[in-house]
């Protein structure tokens, strides 16, 4: 038994300092070329460092509380009704869509040359040529709040609903209820507060991520300037070379200023507090406020799946499009050229994402499922919850380039190895995320029941704890190749340009407008994760045809 | 010597004593522990099987046919379990179930057998290959004891296990348990007056005083 | 010997005076490609463009038959995240075993790249088929942004700066950075350029500089920090005057070329432009622009200039690069690569060099519906000197780059 345990116990260590390692040294990477070369001065010297930093701050703010009330809105005034079980078997594949996939799909369909522009026009718009709108890329980021908007309402929808069984939410909405108050009312005052303190590291993983991301910056954002983690990718990759100090100095800023974002939501959850408790002293019932609130909700809900769900459905198309002029609602005639052309290429790079995602995917599992096990025989819950989130809340942007000069002096080459482990850091917290609750819901008493029949600890946890965990394992195993296949600035730093992913071809794309090519990568790149949920699914169903109990259990996602 | 032999066990927490318990229960005797819920009788359970939390703390002695076990793993004490819910592994069907129970050894045709024959003294001969989710309440607490038989276990304890049951298959239940387990020292933890009468052993609160029914 | 002055006499030269040292060449020659057979040769060059692509994937595919050479395309969104990489390597010490064997680079990024001795080289004059590079005729393949070459980059493609435009809606194009300026004018919305520092998008600047600049010749020389602000006042002053009638009001502006190519396509614009003669005829072949597209240059000619390819000094797989380099300036490969169907690149060779057979080649090619034909092209502007895109380029981002 010792044999086993020992290496066990060690899991936590490998887990913590897999993820603390590489962020520390990528910082410490980063921060050195900072303070050397006057890379603070030529920062100041930047014109566009104020607006810059006010968009990175803006659009990160804006979306994360958007994102944060249509998710609220979402379960407070939709939960168990029939729109919100459809919501939520939408959930995996909207979450499972890379964001840039999402970015541009959205793109296609808001753009002036958009697919909602052609369908109105002619008849209802009058345009025969695109209007000189200025809806993407505008100045103050709008497109961007609004791309970010729909990729994270999906995302915290998810966790709030993995958390939601904690915070009793049923009873207390019967309870607020039985009182008189109306569902949102209700639902504001008794529930949320609750569900808001287990969504709070989430949520500032979306306020980090709204800050800082590339890669719908670059498809969705401005760019007179484009929001400072655009630049500073921009800045690393200068020719000028004499730039990398400057990059390392806004990377720096940039850090700093999601601390200060982080720091700002603290003082204004303070201020809100008092709120609730206000509120509720007053009494008021406001079932008033139920109609409009479930109208909102529902609104924003299917505007969310809609615009997705087009987006793709666009996408789509064009890779099959061949002649498709403005204002044509639908292509002239439909072709297997692009896919054709595009086969060998897409297929390569669609392998090599593969073999990263799932390499990366693998080991997170491992690694997790090591870490809870371990967990399990100290009989004492781990507190890594935030560690856990810490690859979420930095900006990447902070830590990549010191990790990509860090690989190169260990003499790890732009691999796919080498990106892989990069993808590590970012894959575990979301499979741990994934998988814990699941892990650590399992009925005790059966391992109990097996270890009185004489059953070892390991006999436990290979015979009976992952067989029965099938299925939350294999959707841990799908969100690990979802997040992997959408990984844009580690693939492109630490892959040195050499490997190739859907993600970084995608974006790599968009600069270049070939929307019959960027449908068909940025199909592929959901077909990758579409494909890990779909067998999520049904590789249980198969293995367990036989096992009513199991399969019962399961609920989506 | 033979039996569960219980000395001066007490369970604390934070200071307070949650169980306390000294005995002796020879094979075939079965003492019943009773008290209402959250009277610390799942404790005492746990502290004998091995499972308390870490924020507890035990001392006494129990010794399992002279055996010492306090200091053992759960997977040595051989101590069998039954809850009140049966616990049958869902993703395995009857037959495998039992045969997880089963102890190590033998071939694979007389391992069957064994199951085999121990379905028919369970009166679900042919039940192998069934999903357990698709059995009755009854037949699912009959595989479930069935399965801790045959781990040869050298002592068993019961955690409520015909609470889920309706008033006639209770009766017939325990008329099962307490045949199939006859020659084994028995725990039976109960809020039930009438399981523990039909026991048939002596009654204690779970901080050791005798009981009258 | 100086392999170089020989290159060039060879050509005006007795067969039988070069013979022994041909020889020796040769001997050298058969070294490299004995060393590249088996090489996986890392091509760090923009993947933006599937033509582009399809032709590297093309010349991969004629390596591996030819020399048993493989050619991996690494695909940039910016030519500069290459040479940000060998800079990587270099700082973290790794002077052999480099990730980038190979780079399709031209101008500042060859500029900076020289100067931080990141390359290697001499090595394009010593290739066997650069006897056939039209160096006289096309002095842009030994001039790059005005800085020499100096053998450490080889030329592989020509291009020059063309504008496109619809003719069905526009029947009579301007002639004159004047004339488009009142164009942009008195159509409000119909025009663009990609977003310095594009490159493109710069290469408009310089095109909009040699027309409003009273003395062109000053762009030769590096930038002059006393005069320069008097020099390029007009260039502000005539993007003051357009700005507020570009596409989006200037407050956003395409990325690079194919973005700026999808706006016409899409119809959103109406004149557009890009640095290769061919690409119009191309797109209209592939279905992308209506057959009503055409091209046009300005009165006093459109600048010029030659694609190069580069060595990082630390590449991995330098004998495999340098097959590369010389397969490129291959007679058959150039040829496919002017081929509009292909590519449309305008080639770097000198075809009153080349055998019969391989004029032919060139001689047979359909120039396509929308390309001017080499006459029609009209004078090559040279580019300007480096440190002029580097200032305006700064410029640009002071002045526009912070929208108000």
């Amino acid at each position: 038994m010792s044999l086993t345990v020992r290496p066990l116990a060690l899991a936590p260590w490998a887990l913590g300092l897999g993820l603390a390692l590489p962020i520390a040294a990528g910082l410490a990477g980063t921060l050195a070329p900072a303070l050397t070369g006057g890379g603070f001065q030529s920062l100041v010297d930047w014109p566009g460092l104020p607006r810059a930093m006010a968009l990175s701050l803006g659009t990160g703010l804006v979306s994360t509380i958007l994102s944060l009330a249509i998710t609220a809105l979402l379960i407070g005034c939709l939960h168990d009704t029939r729109g919100f079980s459809m919501l939520r078997r939408a959930l995996s594949p909207l979450l499972s869509l890379p964001h840039a996939a999402a970015a541009l799909g959205l793109a296609f369909l808001i753009a002036p040359s958009g697919w909602i522009a052609r369908a109105l026009s002619p008849w209802a718009t009058g345009w025969t040529d695109p209007p000189d709108l200025l809806i993407l890329n505008d100045p103050m980021g709008l497109a961007l709040t609004a791309g970010l908007v729909t990729k994270e309402v999906p995302f915290l929808l998810l966790i709030a609903l993995s958390v939601l069984p904690q915070t009793d939410a049923p009873r207390r909405a019967e309870i607020a209820a039985g009182l008189g108050y109306g569902r949102a009312m209700g639902f504001a005052l008794a529930t949320f507060p609750a569900l808001y303190r287990s969504l709070r590291l989430p949520v500032f993983a979306v306020l980090a991520y709204g800050m800082t991301n590339v890669d719908m910056a670059l498809i969705l954002g401005p760019s007179l300037p484009p929001p400072l983690a655009v630049q500073v990718a921009d800045w690393m990759a200068d020719p000028r070379l004499a730039r990398l100090p400057t990059a390392a100095a806004g990377a720096v800023v940039q850090l700093a200023l999601v601390v200060a974002a982080i720091a700002l939501w603290l003082g204004a959850e303070r201020l809100a507090a008092p709120l609730v408790p206000g509120l509720a002293l007053r009494g008021w019932r406001g079932r008033v406020l139920d109609a409009p609130m479930a109208a909102l909700a529902r609104a924003s809900g299917l505007t969310i799946a809609l615009g997705l769900g087009a987006g793709m459905a666009g996408l789509t198309l064009w890779s099959f499009a061949g002649l498709w002029p403005f204002p044509a609602a639908l292509p002239d005639s439909l072709t297997l050229k692009t896919w054709a052309k595009a086969a060998p290429d897409l297929t390569a790079t669609s392998l090599t994402t593969l073999a990263i995602a799932l390499a990366a995917s693998l080991a997170a599992l491992a690694l997790t499922l090591a870490t809870l096990e371990a967990e399990t025989r100290r009989g004492r819950p781990l507190r890594l919850e935030g560690l856990i989130y810490l690859p979420l809340i930095l900006p990447q942007i902070a830590f990549l380039p010191g990790l990509q000069v860090l690989a190169l002096v260990l003499g790890a080459k732009g691999s796919a190895a080498t990106v892989a482990a990069a993808h590590l850091v970012f894959v575990l917290p979301y499979v741990w995320l994934s998988l814990a609750p699941a892990f650590r819901a399992w009925d005790d008493r059966i391992g109990l029941t097996a270890a009185a029949m004489g059953a070892s600890p390991g006999r436990i946890f290979w015979r009976l704890r992952l067989p029965m965990l099938l299925a939350p394992l294999l959707t841990a195993l799908a969100v690990g190749i979802a997040v992997s296949v959408g990984q844009y600035l580690p693939s492109l730093m630490l892959g040195g340009g050499r490997v190739e992913t859907l993600t970084t071809e995608a974006v790599a794309l968009a600069s270049g407008g070939n929307r019959r090519l960027i449908g068909a990568v940025a199909l592929m790149q959901m077909a990758l994760p579409a494909l890990g949920f779909g067998l999520a699914v049904a590789l249980p169903r198969l293995a367990f045809a036989n096992r009513r109990a199991l399969l019962a259990e399961r609920r989506a996602p | 010597m033979s039996g569960l032999q219980i000395d001066a066990l007490q369970i604390d927490r934070a200071g307070i004593a949650m169980a306390r318990l000294t005995a002796h229960i020879p094979r075939g005797q079965v003492l019943s522990v009773m008290g209402p819920s959250g009277s610390g009788k799942s404790t005492l359970l746990a502290a004998l099987i091995g499972a308390l939390p870490p924020e507890f703390t035990v001392t006494g002695r129990v010794s399992l046919n002279g055996r010492a076990v306090m200091g053992l793993a759960t997977q040595d004490r051989r101590i069998g379990l039954l809850y009140q819910d049966d616990v049958l592994f869902p993703h395995l069907s009857v037959a495998q179930n039992l045969g997880f129970g089963l102890r190590a050894g033998g071939s694979k045709a007389e391992r069957m057998a064994r199951i085999d024959s121990m379905l028919a003294r369970i009166g679900l001969a042919g039940y192998g290959p069934r999903d357990p989710a698709t059995l009755s309440g009854g037949q699912r607490a009959r595989v479930a004891l069935a399965r801790t038989l045959l781990a040869e276990p050298e002592a068993l304890l019961l955690d409520e296990p015909f609470a889920r049951l309706d008033q006639a298959l209770r009766a017939q239940i325990r008329e099962l348990v307490f045949a199939l387990a006859k020659d084994l020292p028995v725990i039976l933890v109960t809020h039930d007056p009438e399981d523990a009468r039909a026991a048939g052993g002596p009654v204690v609160d779970p901080m050791g005083s005798p009981l009258a029914l | 010997m100086n392999r170089r002055a020989f290159g060039k006499t060879a050509l005006s030269s007795l067969a039988l005076m070069a013979a022994a040292p041909r020889l020796a060449l040769a001997a050298d020659w058969d070294a490299v490609l004995a060393e590249a057979r088996g090489q996986t040769v890392y091509w760090h060059a923009w993947g933006g463009d599937t033509k582009i692509n399809d032709f590297i994937a093309f010349i991969g595919a004629e390596a591996k038959a030819r020399h048993g050479v493989t050619l991996e395309h690494v695909k940039l969104a910016s030519t500069a995240d290459a040479v940000a990489r060998v800079l990587a390597e270099r700082d973290a010490g790794q002077t052999t075993g480099g990730a980038v064997d190979l780079i399709w680079i031209n101008g500042e990024n060859f500029a900076a790249m020289k100067a931080e001795g990141l390359l290697h080289g001499p090595f394009a004059t010593d290739l066997p088929n650069w006897p056939l590079v039209d160096t006289q005729g096309k002095p842009a393949t030994v001039t790059d942004f005005t800085l020499p070459t100096e053998g450490f980059e080889s030329p592989w493609a020509m291009a020059q700066f063309v504008f496109e435009y619809d003719s069905a809606k526009l029947p009579a194009p301007p002639r004159s950075i004047a004339e488009l300026a009142a164009w942009i004018l008195a159509n409000p919305g119909r025009f663009t350029y990609p977003q310095p520092p594009d490159y493109l998008g710069l290469t408009f600047l310089k095109q909009v500089l040699y027309g409003v600049l009273p003395d062109a010749a000053i762009l030769q020389a590096p930038v002059d920090a006393a005069t320069y602000d008097t020099a390029v006042a007009p260039l502000w002053a005539l993007l003051d005057a357009i700005h507020p009638a570009l596409w989006r009001e200037a407050k956003a502006f395409p990325e690079n070329e194919p973005a700026l190519g999808q706006l016409l396509a899409d119809g959103e614009t109406l004149i557009s432009f890009a640095f290769n003669p061919g690409r119009a005829s191309a797109e209209i072949a592939a279905g992308h622009l209506p057959d009503t597209v055409r091209t046009f240059v300005l009165d006093g000619g459109t600048i010029g200039n030659a694609s190069f390819v580069a060595i990082p000094f630390n590449a991995a797989h330098q004998a495999g690069a340098q097959v590369i380099a010389n397969l490129i300036l291959d007679p058959a490969i150039q040829a496919a690569a002017q081929d509009p169907a292909t590519l449309g690149f305008q080639t770097v060779l000198n075809l009153a060099a080349l055998a019969p057979e391989d004029r032919a080649r060139f001689d047979a090619l359909q120039l396509g519906l929308a390309t001017l034909s080499p006459a029609d092209l009209g004078p090559v502007l040279l580019e300007p000197h480096a440190s002029w895109m580097g200032k305006v380029a700064e410029d640009w981002a002071g002045r526009y780059g912070v929208a108000p």
